[in-house]
């Protein structure tokens, strides 16, 4: 199998001992079908055991090895290194805290998951005995994608409007919010509305339409922001211009 | 161990040279603002007409010239920029499931330059152009 010399650019952070993150330079014997995963696993192995990152399945489903390849987020275990030429630089995910190394804080994100309550609220009690929620495939089809999502935050490391107003609940968050709110079997998209149908939520989506662009699970969360301010803005006008609407 | 996450600041003026596809959603941005000022003349051309046919002869003959030209051309440049992006991402917003598939995003986009030629040949038949 065919080796050759990668160089990685490795931004390093010590919370100890460093001001702020510094590039470090690696030079790694790597494989020709090797992932920059696979590079910065034998920087690890072999090299510098200092060297911090997340990730686990090395398949793309578990969407923790989520960092910044030449300026552009990826899943480092989905980039090959035959994808690139010259040196590559690697920094952690943007947008996020960096806790060490290529360690992002990730806190805010999970905390905006919690609150758009990803997961189904019947919209009526049920006994169990009435048995298993019944869904058409078409019923199935109409938010199946928008459920791919692995959580990788790669949308919020290409979003520049979380960047500039880290309020904002971000692509995936919303995104989720929406694929409940689109399933059959849930009715809990007034509760999910009060969260998303804000400022801070899908209004301050300006459509730059960059998360869709780098999700590697073809999510689409733009498409489902953008529908979500429909469904919104069709609430408003039942709302405020349907006869006996008027609150 | 003692936590102190960094946090990397980002320019709130600069952040659009950061990537190619920023400057992109900038320029379709931008173009509200020529077709904000396209409107305003609008604006301004509707009330002049409002005061009388010397009035709008004036302002007619106000905004001739080589550099209202140019302006013009550049407002429609940039609104022709906008309708297109626009109209490209609208399957996006507007999905149309049929059974378990989608309408493929290219008809909802053909629906829209459709909607827009027939509303640009209404207006033109309106005018009299036609
Ligand atoms: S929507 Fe895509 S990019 Fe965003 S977290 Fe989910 S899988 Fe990752």
């Amino acid at each position: 199998m065919n080796e050759r010399m990668v160089q990685l650019e490795v931004l390093r952070y010590d919370p100890q001992v460093d001001d702020e993150p510094h590039f470090q330079h690696y030079e790694v014997p790597c494989k020709e079908e090797w992932v920059v995963l696979d590079a910065l696993n034998a920087i690890k192995e072999s090299i510098d055991p200092t060297l911090n990152y997340r990730w686990s399945c090395h398949m793309a489903v578990c969407g923790s090895c989520g960092m910044m390849i030449n300026g552009e987020p990826r899943l480092s275990c989905h980039a090959f290194l035959r994808g690139f030429a010259g040196v590559i630089r690697v920094e952690p995910l943007a947008h996020f805290p960096i806790e060490r190394d290529l360690v992002t804080v990730a806190d805010d994100f999970i905390d905006k998951l919690k609150r758009v309550k990803p997961y189904l609220i019947p919209g009526e009690p049920r006994p169990i005995g009435a048995g298993e929620y019944l869904q058409t495939p078409a019923q199935l089809m109409k938010y199946r994608h928008f459920s791919m999502c692995i959580n990788c935050m790669l949308c919020y490391a290409a979003c520049p409007q979380y960047a500039l107003q880290p309020l904002f609940l971000g692509p995936a968050a919303i995104t989720l919010a929406h694929r409940y709110n689109l399933d059959s079997r849930d009715g809990g998209r007034e509760q999910r509305q009060q969260v998303i149908a804000t400022d801070e939520g899908v209004w301050e989506c300006s459509f730059v339409g960059a998360c869709s662009e780098v999700c590697p699970k073809a999510v689409d969360p733009a498409a489902a922001l953008q529908q979500v301010k429909v469904a919104s803005t069709l609430d408003w006008f039942r709302e405020h211009l349907l006869p006996g609407s008027a609150t | 161990m003692s936590r102190r996450p960094f946090v990397r600041l980002v320019s709130g003026t600069r952040w659009y040279f950061g990537h190619p596809r920023y400057l992109r959603y900038m320029s379709r941005e931008v173009t509200c603002i020529f077709i904000g000022a396209f409107a305003l003349l609008l604006l301004r051309a509707v009330e002049r007409l409002s005061a009388g046919q010397a009035a709008y002869a004036s302002f007619l003959a106000a905004i001739a010239g080589p550099w209202s030209a140019l302006g013009l051309s550049l407002v429609v440049i940039f609104a022709l920029h906008n309708a297109v992006s626009w109209f490209n991402v609208t399957p996006k917003a507007l999905p149309v499931q049929i059974g378990e598939g989608f309408l493929p995003g290219g008809f909802i986009v053909a629906a829209h330059y459709a909607a827009w030629i027939l509303v640009s040949l209404a207006v033109l038949l309106f005018a009299g152009v036609l």
